[in-house]
């Protein structure tokens, strides 16, 4: 093996370490959590580090936010002001993107990785209390995290003065019920002041005026445990795996018809054909398309051209699309694109919160509109075309960008299978037959 | 009556994760708890939770529609939501969803002749791996729900046994709730 970046999971380099835990027995318990190394590196941070060498160490770090977006988590810690106010730190688990389940694990299987994560980011910005926003019907996830905590708590990792450092910080989980928007970082607030989930016009950005109008700073949990493993083995450690923009590992996800679908830890630009092939072990039918990060990235083919790229942010930007949360689908040849893509598009319709007119005329109702005539046999050319329009109307043009994860989808079918669309158009049907595919 | 009034202690652990002059915030939990016991939020627990978060019940109303979770209507004894997102939907959910309402012989919104059943369509649940899956009332996944598996739930369940020994006992449990799932099982591709 070269001695370059780290750039594929099969390099001897490379071990997994945000699931190095997952799926063992116990593994979510303290007592097992301390027996490996356990709240060492908070201890070591908070006793041993001024808060600004951690905000830079992240920053040197390369690590970007794994909640779809990937903007640079030193980035956005560095923005949090110093003042006397309460500043709040808090965790996205709302992981409400379809094709999405890794962060899951980590609240499931290692509650206890979250929760040092957010007493270092707590400690960074000085953050005396955190949030972590889970999706409500994530239940054994809720269980495991607010048990976790509460052995936190017992033993003095939250509560005051942690480790004799003198920083505070407490840590409570609020429930979602529901409702794709609150993964948006200023609706998410919005849920968890009791209103409703509408998204808040930026500026002024969370880290000015956030949870309850005070500083406040939004990550995903996969990022959060990130931070752990950056304070303890450095920087220069997570910045050896990957590209040249694109740093560290990164938890990838399969479904779809595949012989082991699931959550990989893999190192950023690790290709498509080894994370399907190599580690979940190859399609089980025969593929024509996949969607590479979420239900939001546009689609691409199923060919040595798309299955060779590296996954990380740049490449997949080149091909028209996004790396997302690394959420993988595979869609059969037997599937209908259309079929597959107005699933997705009723998806953002009902999620749509409703509150600009993109938005709520757009993708709530004229692309349901007109899905509903293609899979009735009754679309003709001219409604391609308002398809079309309606895209360019849509697109950069809603206030948030909900609207724009719902565009997309239709972006990346119609460049790569626009020939199944006109079959529906000149046919009144599907270009391929589905079968049952219940077993 | 009211449905808090002997929850006192409850609510004040809620009331405790916010700050004291943001009491709105806890208007998600109780909302919850209301539908976990009564299987709905009637106008009337609207009112009462107005109340104790110090809002009006439109706004209740308002946030409580703004989520799929939260009931208008009363639901059965078991409230299956059965996810019909892409990944399900490629694991078989579009089949699941017709086969329970034919068996169930209801629609969304109704409630079976024995109080037992009332039917959701949801979206992704985040399970898309193991799909399709199901999450019944607020309790843990139900993954990789197979004909043979549905038949059995749907048997436990028509015998009142508690659900999480149902779940618990379903053929192939073992399998399921991993990261990772082994579906073909045999050589390396």
């Amino acid at each position: 093996m070269s001695t370059g970046p780290i750039v594929s999971g099969k390099d001897p380099r490379f071990a997994p370490t945000l699931y190095a835990h997952v799926g063992k027995p116990d593994s979510w318990k303290l007592d097992y959590y301390l027996a490996h190394g356990g709240y060492q590196t908070a201890k070591a941070v908070l006793t041993g580090k001024q808060p600004d060498e951690v905000v830079e160490e992240v920053k040197k770090s390369g690590l970007r936010g794994r909640g779809g977006a990937g903007f640079p988590t030193g980035v956005k810690w560095s923005f949090m002001p110093k003042d006397g106010r309460q500043h709040y730190l808090i965790c996205n688990a709302d992981e409400s993107e379809p094709a999405s389940f890794k962060d899951r694990y980590i609240m499931e299987d290692d509650p206890h990785q979250l929760i040092e994560g957010m007493i270092i980011g707590g400690y960074a910005m000085a953050a005396t209390k955190g949030y972590v926003y889970i999706r409500g019907e994530y239940k054994k996830a809720y269980e495991r995290l607010v048990a976790a905590i509460g052995e936190a708590r017992q033993q003095g990792y939250l509560g005051k003065d942690l480790f004799g450092s003198g920083f505070d910080f407490d840590l409570y989980v609020h429930r979602g019920a529901g409702a794709y928007i609150c993964g948006e970082e200023t609706a998410l607030m919005n849920s968890l002041e009791g209103l409703r989930a509408n998204p808040r016009m930026k500026p002024p950005f969370p880290a000015q005026s956030g949870l309850y109008g005070k500083p406040t700073t939004i990550n995903n949990v996969e990022s959060l445990a990130s931070v752990v493993h950056i304070m303890q083995r450095g920087a220069d450690w997570f910045a050896q795996m990957g590209t040249e923009r694109s740093k560290g590992m990164k938890l990838y996800q399969v479904s779809g018809p595949a012989r082991r679908p699931g959550v990989y830890e893999l190192p950023m630009g690790t290709t498509f054909r080894e994370l399907i092939y190599d580690w979940a072990g190859g399609p089980t039918e025969p593929i024509k398309a996949f969607i590479p990060g979420g239900s939001s990235t546009p689609l691409l083919p199923f060919s040595d051209e798309y299955l060779d790229l590296p996954m990380d942010y740049e490449s997949l930007v080149a091909a028209k699309s996004s790396l997302g949360t690394g959420g993988v689908v595979l869609i059969p040849q037997s599937v209908c694109i259309v079929d597959a893509i107005w699933n997705l598009i009723r998806f953002y319709a009902h999620e749509s919160c409703g509150k600009c007119t993109p938005c709520r005329e757009g993708v709530s109702g004229w692309l349901p509109q007109l899905f509903e005539k293609f899979e009735r046999g009754q679309a003709t050319h001219q409604d391609l075309k308002t398809m079309e329009d309606l895209l360019d109307q849509i697109e950069g043009r809603s206030f948030c960008p909900l609207a724009d994860a719902a565009v997309w989808p239709i972006r990346g079918a119609l460049r790569h299978f626009r020939e199944e669309f006109v079959h529906h158009i000149e046919h009144g049907t599907c270009a391929v037959q589905s079968g049952p595919r219940w077993r | 009556m009211g449905f808090f009034d002997d929850k006192q202690d409850w609510l004040a652990e809620v009331f405790a994760q916010y700050p004291e002059d943001r009491r709105r915030s806890a208007l998600m939990p109780l909302l919850r708890r209301v539908q976990q016991e009564e299987g709905y939020v009637s106008f009337e627990r609207m009112k009462e939770i107005a109340e104790i978060v110090g809002t009006t019940a439109t706004e209740v109303a308002g946030v409580m529609s703004f989520y799929s979770y939260y009931q208008g209507l009363p639901t059965g004894k078991y409230h299956i939501q059965v996810c019909r997102t892409l990944s399900c939907k490629l694991a078989g959910s579009d089949e699941l969803w017709k086969t329970l309402v034919e068996r169930l012989g209801i629609l969304p919104g109704e409630v079976s002749e024995d109080g037992r059943f009332s039917l959701q369509a949801v979206e992704c649940l985040g399970s898309c791996h193991t799909g399709p899956v199901i999450q019944i009332n607020d309790e843990h996944y139900i993954e990789r729900v197979t004909k043979e598996r549905l038949q059995a739930l749907l048997d436990g369940l028509s015998e009142d046994k508690p659900l999480e020994e149902v779940r618990r006992t379903l053929p192939g449990e073992e399998e399921t709730g991993k990261h990772v799932i082994e579906l073909v099982k045999g050589g390396e591709s």
